[in-house]
């Protein structure tokens, strides 16, 4: 038990302020109140958060996993020793599991969502995150370049689409549906360095276009009533000129929720193949008046960095700029395709700059911070190590001078300077991209608030000029009512859970995807699924189903 | 004086050592040496427990028995010497940037890896990685001399980029694969893929080698850096024919797939041809 005292509480879901006020847990909950004998944290001259949400990292799965074997570099010169309480393991942009469960925590984070595991890598990703330590966690699966839920479309089976999601999601114990690049895969697959630009032009060998992948995909979330809706990896992701594409793909929802993730590399204006050029206020000013649309930025922060995503054929792009000559590409049959490569951003390159730039103006655009968040999509717009420093660009605008002064200019000269040199984001507006604005977007009824009956995941920063200092180091951060870290002493270690949804189905669609799977996987359809004895500490979310006349 | 450590204890685990070095020990009494702690597989002991300890280092070390199992020693030795009567175990001298290291025996893997100073000498064969980086590691072996008189296994010299590592009898594949500068020398065969991916440094062969499609032929020469180097060996009591230092080598380049600087030089038989 705890009753946290004289602390400036900023839970913007339940509209505090930076008010003083006592929080109490009990039980790993926020309760009403707590016994006198209760321990008592004194908060004075500290703000009280929310435990941090990342709605969209890389931390788990098969890329993770290979991105780590790429870069031993990392390992050799960033090593985690063993203490009494933690177990040892490796940084760098991509770290082990237990590595990047302390590192979180060791932020005020206490939830992040691994945002693309294919479906047949499911097992793999529940394995490492099972020992990912302190954090609560989950998993959205790529869908968006899956052959059967291609064949139910072509041949306009919307209700069976709608099923096999939902089988889909209960086979692998994820939380929520991702489209990357969708349709872009199989044309990579199939033709030499080949992909899809247009949403519109028909996939090569399929007789469906990406935006009906889309249009499928985002409807089949809503008509299930999932927590988080459809989150979109959209097409032509890097090049010039994609921000149409990104226009076109919110429009396609039709007014339904839809997320767009790392929205800042698909903000580019210009013609494909030169110089890239911001459409940060075009894509924001979408975003601010269609309240049906939610985004995370994906911040690239000078550094190092590691790509890895589902989109192949971007990889193979990336690659070629890239002076490092490592990569990895991988085929997953029938579900997706994967790339990874090291990277560092760069200051004085300009189209890096850009990116920054771009980032920062979609932030300082935005009206509303419930539906725009904050990520660097971790690893691969830089480490969730460097929240922090993004927290002071955005809280501190003589910093952000003094940091664009270092940048390519010329590539500063090309946007709207206004844009970035007045507003400085609120410790409030801090609290809502990085916590409460994330929960809600995932549907966490019980994460990213501070009232009563909430899961007792806190953060205790002292207050700082210096906001990179502050967000750096939390005095105190508790994770289910367990004191974790302790006047900045890593106390105690702790299971988190593993969030995942349970959509009723009917079982029917298995008569469906059985045969798919005899015929074209290489592992056998009752061996596929990851029941439930298979997993430790989780946390289901069962949905009902609604009738649904379509 | 010269501290005495000799192996009381047939080891099954090994024993991380790095704690043996003049660095480390110098100064200290025969029973506080015999308090110094190590880790016997993941257990916390001391020195006593499997050393008989006598004298004490004023600079010099010398080990006696067989040291396969135990690793580390001299690792990041600054200077001083040490001796061993026997086999060493696997990173002996590992990142040392001084002093000398002398095995009688055989050594194990790592030898010298990512050292940038000093002289390690082994009399027998030695294994993998000799003067090689870690994984993950930039750089090899940086300055310093490994001379080991008999065979090493793979990759010796892996990422070197200063140095000479010397090899009298044979080499394993992958000799100074990835290296960026220093020189090896091997009188015996040569492994496969010697030199793959180097980007410059000099490998030279006494032998014929097969090489890499990725290395062209550029001459036939007397180089005479060569020289200089073998009649230094020969003074370290090295036996080095006239003709080695007199005659003529087979200049090959590459890694054409890197900078195409570096060179492998066989060696030709004759003055002339």
């Amino acid at each position: 038990m705890l009753r946290i005292v004289n602390g400036k509480v900023h839970d913007p879901a339940n509209d505090i302020d930076g008010e003083v006020r006592d929080i109490c847990v009990k039980d790993g909950k926020i309760v009403e109140s707590v016994p006198a004998e209760a321990r008592r944290i004194d908060a004075h001259g500290m703000v009280v958060m929310p435990g941090g949400v990342d709605i969209h990292c890389h931390i788990a799965g098969p890329k993770v996993n290979l991105a780590r074997k790429l870069q031993p570099e990392d390992h050799r010169y960033d090593v985690q020793h063993r203490t009494p309480i933690t177990r040892s393991g490796t940084g760098g942009t991509v770290p082990s599991t237990f590595t990047t469960g302390y590192r979180y925590a060791t932020l005020g984070y206490t939830t992040a969502m691994e945002a693309a595991v294919p479906p047949l890598g499911a097992r793999h990703a529940h394995e490492e995150l099972q020992d990912t330590p302190v954090i609560d966690k989950g998993f959205y699966i790529l869908m968006g370049n899956n052959i059967l839920l291609y064949d139910l479309l072509k041949e306009g089976r919307f209700k069976d689409l709608r099923e096999a999601v939902a089988w889909w999601l209960n086979a692998t114990k994820s939380y929520a549906v991702k489209l990357v690049n969708p349709g872009g895969d199989e044309p990579w697959k199939g033709q030499r360095n080949a992909n899809v630009t247009k949403l519109d032009k028909k996939i090569d060998s399929l007789d469906i276009t990406p935006r009906q992948v889309i249009k499928g995909l985002v409807d089949a979330a809503a008509d299930l009533d999932l927590p988080h809706p459809a989150h979109i990896h959209c097409n032509n992701l890097g090049h010039s000129g994609n921000y149409e594409t990104t226009l076109e793909t919110m429009r396609t929802a039709e007014g339904r929720r839809v997320h767009i993730t790392h929205i800042q590399f698909h903000s580019y204006g210009g013609e494909l193949g030169s110089e890239p050029l911001s459409k940060a206020p075009e894509i924001i000013e979408y975003i601010n008046t269609h309240p049906n649309v939610s985004a995370d930025v994906g911040q690239i922060m000078f550094g190092k960095a590691t790509i890895m995503t589902g989109d192949a054929p971007l990889s193979w792009l990336l690659r070629n700029l890239s002076g490092d000559k490592k990569w990895v590409n991988a085929d997953t049959e029938c579900e997706s395709g994967c790339g990874i490569l090291p990277f560092a951003y760069q200051e004085h390159i300009y189209t890096h700059a850009l990116q920054w730039a771009i980032g920062l103006e979609l932030f300082l655009l935005s009206k509303d911070p419930w539906r725009l968040v904050l990520s660097t999509d971790h690893p691969n717009g830089g480490s969730f190590a460097s929240y922090p420093r993004l927290i002071r660009l955005l809280m501190d605008r003589n910093f952000r001078k003094e940091e664009m002064s270092k940048v390519n200019q010329r590539a500063l000269r090309k946007i709207n300077r206004s844009h970035l040199d007045e507003r400085e984001y609120t410790l409030q507006e801090i609290a809502i991209i990085t916590r409460a604005g994330p929960a809600r977007l995932l549907g966490l009824r019980d994460k990213g608030h501070l009232g009563v009956g909430a899961d007792a995941d806190i953060a205790i920063y002292t207050e700082d000029d210096n906001k990179e200092e502050m967000f750096g180091v939390p005095r105190y951060v508790i994770k289910d009512g367990q004191m974790i870290i302790d006047n900045h002493e890593f106390k105690n270690d702790h299971e988190g859970r593993t969030l995942h949804v349970a959509p009723a189905y009917d079982h029917d669609i298995e008569q469906v995807i059985r045969p798919f799977f005899e015929d074209f996987y290489t592992i056998r359809f009752d061996n596929y699924p990851v029941t439930e004895h298979s997993l430790t500490l989780h946390q289901p979310f069962p949905i009902e189903r609604r009738s649904i006349n379509r | 004086m010269v501290l005495d450590l000799k192996l009381r204890t047939q080891l099954d685990i090994p024993l991380e050592a790095g704690i043996i070095s003049p660095d480390r020990l110098a100064g200290l009494t025969e029973s506080e040496i015999a308090r110094v702690p190590l880790i016997h597989g993941n257990r916390k002991k001391s020195l006593g427990d499997f050393f008989d300890i006598s004298g004490t280092c004023d600079g010099e070390i010398r080990l006696v028995g067989d040291f396969t199992k135990v690793k580390s020693v001299g690792s990041g030795m600054t200077g001083g010497r040490i001796i061993i009567e026997g086999n060493s175990g696997m990173h002996l001298g590992c990142a040392m940037s001084g002093g000398e290291i002398a095995v009688e025996g055989d050594a194990g893997d790592w030898t010298g890896a990512e050292m940038s100073g000093g002289r390690i000498v082994i009399k027998g064969n030695a294994g993998h990685m000799v003067g090689g980086a870690y994984r993950g590691g930039h750089m090899g072996l940086q300055g310093g001399e490994i001379i080991v008189h008999g065979n090493t296994g793979n990759e010796a010299g892996n990422s070197m980029r200063n140095g000479l590592i010397v090899i009298m009898g044979n080499s394993g594949d992958f000799t100074g694969a990835n290296m960026f500068s220093g020189t090896i020398i091997v009188f015996g065969e040569l492994g496969i893929r010697t030199g793959a991916s180097m980007k410059r440094g000099s490998i030279i062969s006494m032998r014929h080698a097969d090489l890499l499609p990725t290395f062209t032929y550029s001459c036939f020469y007397h180089p005479s850096f060569l020289r200089l180097y073998l009649r230094r060996l020969r003074d370290m009591g090295i036996s080095i024919d006239d003709a080695q230092i007199e005659g003529g080598y087979h200049r090959w380049c590459g890694d054409s797939m890197e900078l195409n600087r570096g060179e492998v030089l066989l060696f030709s038989g004759s003055p002339g041809s």
